[in-house]
Order: C-alpha cells, then sequence, then structure tokens
C-alpha cells in the first residue's frame, strides 16, 4: 500500500522537476537533483511531518543539490555551465506560486521530453517512469526484472540521447504535436501491457505498473481534458483493469473473458470508463484508442459472456480496419465476427493474415485459429493449433493458459 | 524483450581451440568481449552473463527416484557442441538481439580472425501475454 508522502512525492515529481529544468536548463542535471530531493523528502516527511509547501520544499532541496553537484565539479565544466554561480540556490529558486499553467505545461513538455522519438522505446520507458512518475531507478529495475545498474545506465543514456539531440525544454509546435503526442501514449500503453505481464506472472511486484500507467494517463487527461486520443487510452486502460481481478487462474494462466468471474469485476472503475468513452464519443474524432476502449466498454457492459453484444464489436473493428492496416485489429475483427455469425466465418477471414509477414507466425494467429476449430467441433485441427501457439508464445501466462487448453482437449 | 544468447563452441578439432592460441590472439579475444560487455553495460541492455569452464569439468545430475540422485562425470562425447558462455540482454525488439548476436559471433581467433561461432538467440519468457 502507498503512503501519502509516497504519492505525495510521486505526485509532486513531474511539477518540481519542470521548475528546476525551466529554470536551471540542463535536463540531465535536474533530474538528478530532484531525484536526491525525492528520496531526502522520503526519508525525512514520515519522521518529521510534510513541510507546508511540499512543492517548495523538493525545489529548494534540488536546487541546492544542483548548485552543490556543479560546484564540486572541475573549474572548465563550471564556466560551461548555464547555472549563475554569483547567485545562491535561495535566489535562484523558483516561487513556489508561479503561473498555474507554466506548471501545467510543465508536465506536459516533460512527458514529450521523455518519449522523444530519438529515445529507443525501453528509455522511454524507463525515464517517463523516473521524471514524469517520481519513482525510483531501483522501483523500475525491480518492475522490469532488470538490475538496478542496468536501468541506471539505460536512464542515464536516455538522457545523453536527450542532450544530444538538442530539444528545448517547450512543447512541440502545433504541427509536430499530434504525431509527439502519438509517440506518448504509446509509451503509456507498453507500460500498461508490462504492467498486465507482471501482475500475471509474479503477484509480488513493488511497483504496480499497470496502476502506475493509469496514473500517468490519468495526469495526461487532466492536462489535455479535450483530446479523445489520450481519453481514449485512459479509458482503455481503466476498462482492462477492471477486470484484473477475474482474469488469471490459479497457475497464473489467462483465464479468458468468457471464462471470467464477473462478479470479481470492479464496477466503479466500469463506470469511470465508460462515461470517459461516451464524453469523448460525443466531442466527435474517434481514433483507434477510443474505439477500442468502446469496445472494452461493451465487454464490460456484459453481465454474462451471452450478453456481450458482438455485433456492435465486430462493428467497430471494422471502424478501426478502416482507420490503418492493422493485422491485429483485423484478427480481432474475425473474432468478433465468429461470433455473430459463426467460427466457418471467422476462420475464412483469418486465411488472408497467413500471407502478412507481420503476423502469419505470430501465436494469437494460430491460438484464435485453434479456438474457433474447437467451436466448430475440429478438434484435431484445434490441437494442431493450440500446439503451434504454444511454441510460438513467449508469455508464462499465455502458454500456461494453452498447456491447460490443450490438456483439457485431449481429456475428453 | 529478453533474449539468452548462447555461445557454442564446436568440440574437439574445430576452431576453437583456445588452448593452442597465442598470447595475443587470447588477450585480443579477451579485449573483444570486454569492450562488448561493457557497450552492453553502458547502453542499459545488460541483464546478465558469465563464461562456463570447460565440458570437462561438466556433471550431469539426474534424479532416479528414492535415493541420492546419480551424477555423471563429463565430458560427454555425444554433443558434438558446448556452451561457451552466454548473456541476457533487454533490448528493444528481435533485430538488436540478431545484432548483438552477430557482433559477438565476430569475436576474433587465431590470427586474428573472426571465429565466426554460432550464437543461440532464444528470447526469455517474459513478455507480456494479449490483453488488450
Amino acid at each position: 500500500m502507498k503512503t501519502t508522502a509516497e504519492h505525495l512525492l510521486r505526485e509532486l515529481a513531474p511539477q518540481v522537476l519542470g521548475a528546476v529544468v525551466r529554470r536551471y536548463g540542463d535536463f540531465g542535471a535536474a533530474e538528478d537533483a530532484v531525484q536526491e530531493a525525492l528520496t531526502a523528502a522520503a526519508l525525512q516527511w514520515p519522521a518529521r511531518g510534510v513541510p507546508e509547501n511540499p512543492r517548495a520544499w523538493l525545489i529548494q532541496v534540488a536546487a541546492r543539490k544542483l548548485t552543490d553537484q556543479i560546484r564540486s565539479e572541475s573549474a572548465r565544466r563550471r564556466r560551461e555551465t548555464k547555472i549563475v554561480h554569483e547567485t545562491s540556490a535561495e535566489e535562484n529558486m523558483v516561487s513556489p506560486f508561479e503561473d498555474a499553467n507554466e506548471e501545467q505545461d510543465d508536465s506536459l513538455v516533460l512527458l514529450f521530453m521523455c518519449c522523444h522519438p530519438a529515445l529507443t522505446r525501453p528509455s522511454a520507458i524507463a525515464l517517463t517512469l523516473r521524471a514524469v512518475g517520481g519513482l525510483t531507478t531501483a522501483e523500475i529495475a525491480s518492475a522490469f526484472f532488470v538490475p538496478e545498474a542496468t536501468m541506471a545506465q539505460r536512464i542515464s543514456r536516455a538522457k545523453q540521447s536527450i542532450r544530444s539531440s538538442a530539444v528545448g525544454f517547450v512543447l512541440p509546435p502545433p504541427e509536430e504535436r499530434t504525431q509527439k503526442l502519438g509517440e506518448v501514449l504509446h509509451v503509456l500503453y507498453l507500460i500498461f501491457n508490462e504492467g498486465y505481464a507482471a501482475s500475471a506472472g509474479n503477484a509480488h511486484q513493488r511497483v504496480d505498473l499497470a496502476s502506475e500507467a493509469i496514473r500517468l494517463t490519468r495526469a495526461a487527461h487532466e492536462l489535455l481534458p479535450e483530446n479523445g486520443d489520450v481519453s481514449g487510452l485512459l479509458a482503455l486502460m481503466i476498462l482492462t483493469d477492471a477486470r484484473r481481478g477475474a482474469r488469471s487462474g490459479p497457475n497464473g494462466e489467462i483465464v479468458p473473458l468468457d471464462e471470467q468471474d464477473r462478479s470479481l469485476w470492479d464496477n466503479r472503475a466500469i463506470v469511470e470508463g465508460t462515461q470517459l468513452v461516451s464524453d469523448a464519443m460525443s466531442r466527435g474524432a474517434v481514433g483507434p484508442y477510443l474505439l477500442q476502449a468502446a469496445i472494452a466498454a461493451l465487454h464490460d457492459e456484459a453481465r454474462r459472456p451471452e450478453d456481450t453484444d458482438w455485433p456492435q464489436i465486430a462493428a467497430l473493428y471494422g471502424v478501426l480496419m478502416g482507420l490503418g492496416d492493422n493485422p491485429m485489429v483485423q484478427l480481432n475483427h474475425a473474432v468478433a465476427v465468429a461470433m455473430v455469425r459463426g467460427p466457418a466465418q471467422g476462420l475464412a477471414l483469418l486465411e488472408p493474415l497467413d500471407r502478412d509477414p507481420r503476423i502469419k507466425d505470430h501465436h494469437r494467429l494460430a491460438a484464435v485459429r485453434a479456438h474457433l476449430f474447437e467451436r466448430s467441433g475440429q478438434i484435431a485441427a484445434a490441437l494442431r493449433c493450440y500446439e503451434a501457439a504454444v511454441d510460438k508464445t513467449a508469455s508464462v501466462p499465455e502458454r500456461n493458459y494453452l498447456l491447460l487448453k490443450i490438456a483439457r482437449l485431449r481429456a475428453n | 524483450m529478453k533474449f539468452m544468447l548462447m555461445m557454442h563452441a564446436p568440440r574437439g578439432n574445430g576452431d576453437y581451440q583456445i588452448d593452442q592460441w597465442k598470447p595475443e590472439e587470447f588477450r585480443a579475444h579477451i579485449q573483444f568481449m570486454k569492450d562488448l560487455n561493457k557497450g552492453l553495460r553502458e547502453a542499459g541492455e545488460f541483464v546478465g552473463g558469465e563464461g562456463l569452464t570447460p565440458p570437462g569439468q561438466a556433471r550431469l545430475v539426474r534424479s532416479r527416484g528414492e535415493g541420492a540422485p546419480e551424477v555423471t562425470d563429463g565430458p560427454f562425447a555425444e554433443s558434438k557442441e558446448f556452451l561457451v558462455g552466454y548473456w541476457i540482454v533487454d533490448v528493444e525488439d528481435a533485430e538488436r538481439a540478431y545484432a548483438i548476436a552477430g557482433k559477438i559471433s565476430t569475436a576474433p581467433g587465431p590470427g586474428g580472425n573472426p571465429l565466426g561461432i554460432v550464437i543461440e538467440v532464444r528470447q526469455v519468457m517474459s513478455a507480456p501475454p494479449d490483453s488488450l
């Protein structure tokens, strides 16, 4: 359970970093200094109480760390830095009562910066969790099951890339913003998905990446409340996470939607996610995340599997197919069509996917085909496809699900 | 995505008779591996990795049900290759893992020539399931 102080610190992290970067310029050094300030707060606040203005406290401590750090470096390095040494850290300090708009922009600028296209995806994920999410390197490392030194290097390399690509601490110009926002949302989506893996395979996770992804996306939504893609992604995450309690079995295997105990679904989350979807839908422009969220909402609203509005889901996948050439969408569309018009129709829609190099060897194509063969009573073909899927998956919960499926089919 | 890169050397009279190399050839090989690992560490991709003792020191351990497990001494003539060492890397995609493996395969041997050792690349089962 997260403590209040911890919660507050993570909330404040991007604001504090934004203020410090804005004032001192050097993102890499500022990020280190803010981390140190957060650590100091995590140690001191529980014992001494939270200061009256926690944000100002953090900015002040970070500014001091930053100036200390720079003073201790060589004279040559010092001449190059942007810090004015004649003034003290306190004088340099940003007023905690600065314009609220600027504060909001800061968090947004940070998100764009951390998800910069110059970074590899793993680097962008790590940097976002640390700089915007306020997590420690150790927490991020343990969430991804890599040594802390590896994660520290990854973060430091990411900061170097940002420095060398010379991105200023400003919002991207409007003409680039949509594309860059797409990159940000994709990184948040990957964090959520990673959390899904970790929670299924490893129950003793200190940092819950799915919840972190939701928190970060929620923050992005507060900054851009009118943006349909952000609302859509947030809704998709909330509506997917609502099924968390029901989606894995005793062996850590996936429990498919139609076998889940729906009384374990989180109704409050479903209400919130559904509301987000209908609000965003009413505002116009409907993108892929919003459509996927609308599909998730249709699943979540069905009290029993047989109540699922499959015709509507098939129609929404049809719309999604029109937005872009994505074989995974075609696959899901085939599943929905099979639910409406029978497995043979679904199987026919899978055929073109065998010629698509992006998906022809994907375990999910084999698994879906297996499922449709099973439903149409072609057990031998189903077994063959389930076995092919087992050979192709790289996910333990998924493999366990497939193996159990095979074992059950064989037993009958 | 995590991958395990396994370096398999041919047994017997293959090219990898490391105990027959000249000192400078051996040093160049070690330097290559050190540089490679340094690069992987600095990129934040190195999760783990070790070199292994030669197959002569290997033991096969097997439970026969009741009692102590059976321990058999090596070397084991039936296998044509043996595992020299391994890496676990956490990288953006499979292509990157193949690129690292390709680099390892160019490790220098006798005469400074690339050994062309086969590197087996296997994804670690840590991928997220299809959830969304």
